[in-house]
């Protein structure tokens, strides 16, 4: 096996090439894009993405935003960190007048989608404006390469705000705001809350389109996404296929210590059972054979 | 050097003699067959120069193929378009070219009058014995990375551009009018002139070695005859080594700006990336053709995006041709003002 890491628009662009025998995706294609490219998708495992600050004066986990602000924060629209929209949200905390510095990715990146898909959700104008995508044209801010570009931002300039993966923001101990997510509640982002995120999501309805963003629930994270992994339906070459498949059974059944260890959450069992329905189902070779039935 | 060139000496009459005896019988054998080798060697290396026009041939036409779709949807307004809105498929290259030309112009008025100045003294003021070590030391910081520089750029050098210089940039330039303009602004340590900074750092040892190598050349006849005649160093340098080696100059100085035209790396740290212009001032973040190709070529989506930003290679390509053109165009004139070849 020979994975390599291109980023998630590559690895669309290749599986539809027919040049590799699985594609990786932070962004799920629709029901249409997949019957399209004779393809399937599942989810592996499942990250957040969260806000990070550098605020003299402010600990860890006191600031609280939520999607509103956060929109109005990276549309320009505030511009000081004592704005009364944020000062609303955090009775109490002494906020600094400093100037809001929005920090953003400069790369494409699923991390981008799944952050800018929440803030269409979460704010109208942010939606109507800029919308969501791997790349955006934003309105304001500063843009580093990488989560370990937006984190030296971040780190550096007093007063900015930036997003990275949850992964990246604990192992470099970065300053993380709480999030209030669609049922009210402020929660911090961990394990649990990414877990209670994907709870919510109705997988099989949808060929496993689900963003897991804004999700119903009080201890839901709401900038949640899944990774995806893409394959054929009826692959020209079904042993292949068949082998990655066992893979992916073995890495559901044996990774999530991996997964935890990384700071990412393992699928609950309830979805993995669904992801094998689903190749049972959905994945043959030209005969009309069920692959996946005949591997295990 | 001393140990090999006794032996070719010794060897090469041995050869002669030997070939001499050979030629006697049949003396238009060896022309036949070198007339075949020069024939080979002629079609061999019109093949390699011929491969050379085809290749470059060939990426035009498949730039121009890949980014077709955006050609025909902007068109030359593509140019003077500031909007880059992918979820909207919505592409223009002005951030971009304005970036790479700005950061570039800003690194060539730092470097040059910089390297100028190492190669006055190298050549001329510097201890003999401090030649050879400051000489090479330029040589090995041509030989950095790029990510090098843009990693000590964006975790060392901008945190105390931003802090210490930035702001009396503000004070000072800032206050003149118009110029001004260029000194406003948040001083984040991060934009276009970070970037033109770090160019210039980068292209300095290009230039300073071109130049020093070229002033080496001057005949000492000259420099001399000028000094004999009551000149200064200055006026030596200025009048005469300046002049005799102009053509080189140009030359230092152009390979100094292709480099700083076509740095990815070390410019997408620093710059910002940031695909849109709100001011004129140079602190402010921005974006260069290089910098948007690095970040998003790996992730656009097949389509418009990615025709667009193949487009914007294109761009990249006729600028370097443009700056090419111009500065032969510029040597040409200087050769004809001389009125001799120098």
């Amino acid at each position: 096996m020979n994975y390599q890491s291109i980023g998630s628009s590559g690895g669309i662009r290749q599986i539809r090439a027919k040049t590799v025998d699985f594609g990786a995706s932070d962004a799920p294609l629709t029901p249409e894009e997949l019957a399209k490219d004779g393809l399937v998708q599942f989810p592996t495992v499942i990250g957040g993405v969260v806000p990070v600050v550098n605020l003299p004066g402010i600990k860890p986990g006191q600031l609280r935003l939520n999607g509103q602000v956060l929109g109005d924060i990276y549309l320009g629209k505030i511009t000081k960190w004592n704005d009364k929209a944020i000062a609303d949200l955090n009775p109490g905390v002494q906020l600094p007048g400093n100037d809001v510095g929005a920090v953003r990715r400069a790369d494409g990146s699923g991390t981008t989608f799944i952050f800018t898909n929440y803030l269409s959700k979460a704010n109208a104008e942010w939606k109507q404006k800029v919308g969501e995508g791997q790349a955006v044209q934003w309105p304001v801010g500063l843009g580093g390469k990488g989560n370990e570009g937006v984190a030296a931002f971040v780190q550096r300039l007093p007063g900015s705000i930036g997003y990275v993966e949850y992964a990246y923001a604990k192992q470099n101990k970065l300053s993380y705001a709480l999030m209030q997510n669609a049922a009210g509640a402020f929660v911090t982002p961990d394990d649990s809350a990414f877990k209670a995120a994907a709870a919510g999501a109705e997988w099989t309805k949808s060929g496993f389109y689900e963003i897991l963003t804004n999700m119903p629930g009080k201890e839901s994270w709401p900038i949640t996404g899944a990774t995806f992994i893409l394959v054929y339906k009826s692959p020209e070459k079904p042993q292949q296929t068949a082998e990655v498949l066992k893979f992916f059974d073995w890495a559901y059944a044996n990774g999530d210590k991996l997964a935890a260890d990384l700071d990412y959450v393992p699928l609950p069992d309830t979805v993995v059972k669904q992801v094998q329905a689903s190749w049972t189902t959905n994945i043959k070779d030209s005969g009309g054979k069920g692959l996946w039935a005949a591997a295990r | 050097m001393e140990i090999t060139a006794p032996s070719p000496a010794v060897a090469v009459p041995a050869h002669k003699a030997e070939q001499r005896k050979e030629q006697l019988p049949r003396p238009r054998a060896p022309r036949n067959s070198s007339g075949l080798g020069d024939a080979v060697f002629f079609n061999v290396t019109r093949f390699f120069a011929v491969l050379t026009l085809v290749t470059l041939a060939g990426i035009i036409v498949s730039l121009v193929v890949s980014s077709w779709p955006s050609i025909q949807k902007f068109g030359l307004a593509f140019l003077w378009r500031a909007q880059w809105d992918p979820p909207a498929g919505q592409f223009g290259a002005l951030v971009q070219i304005y970036g790479t030309l700005v950061t570039s112009v800003i690194a060539l008025i730092i470097a040059i009058p910089v390297s100028f100045g190492i190669a006055f003294f190298l050549t001329e003021l510097s201890p003999v014995w401090l030649r050879r070590p400051l000489g090479t030391a330029i040589e090995l910081l041509a030989a950095i990375p790029s990510i090098v520089y843009g990693m000590w750029g964006l975790l060392v050098f901008a945190p105390l551009f931003g802090q210490y210089v930035q702001p009396v940039l503000a004070a000072t330039l800032g206050q003149i009018p118009l110029v001004g303009a260029l000194f406003k602004g948040p001083p984040l340590g991060i934009g276009l002139l970070s970037a033109g900074v770090i160019l210039a750092i980068m292209i300095i040892p290009f230039i300073a070695a071109v130049m020093r190598d070229v002033f080496n050349v001057t005949p000492p006849m000259l420099k001399e005859s000028a000094y004999a005649l009551g000149a200064t160093t200055w006026e030596v340098m200025w009048n005469v080594v300046l002049s005799y080696t102009k053509v080189g100059v140009v030359g230092g100085i152009m390979l100094g700006l292709g480099r700083a035209l076509g740095e990815t790396m070390a410019v997408t740290f620093v710059i910002g990336n940031t695909n849109f212009l709100s001011n004129v001032s140079l602190f402010s973040p921005g974006n260069s053709i290089t910098s948007a190709l690095a970040n998003e070529f790996q992730e656009a989506d097949p389509g418009l995006h990615s025709a667009a930003l193949i487009e914007l290679g294109l761009v990249l390509f006729l600028i370097t041709f443009l700056v090419l053109a111009a500065s032969k165009l510029l040597l040409m004139r200087l050769r004809v003002n001389e009125g001799a070849k120098t």
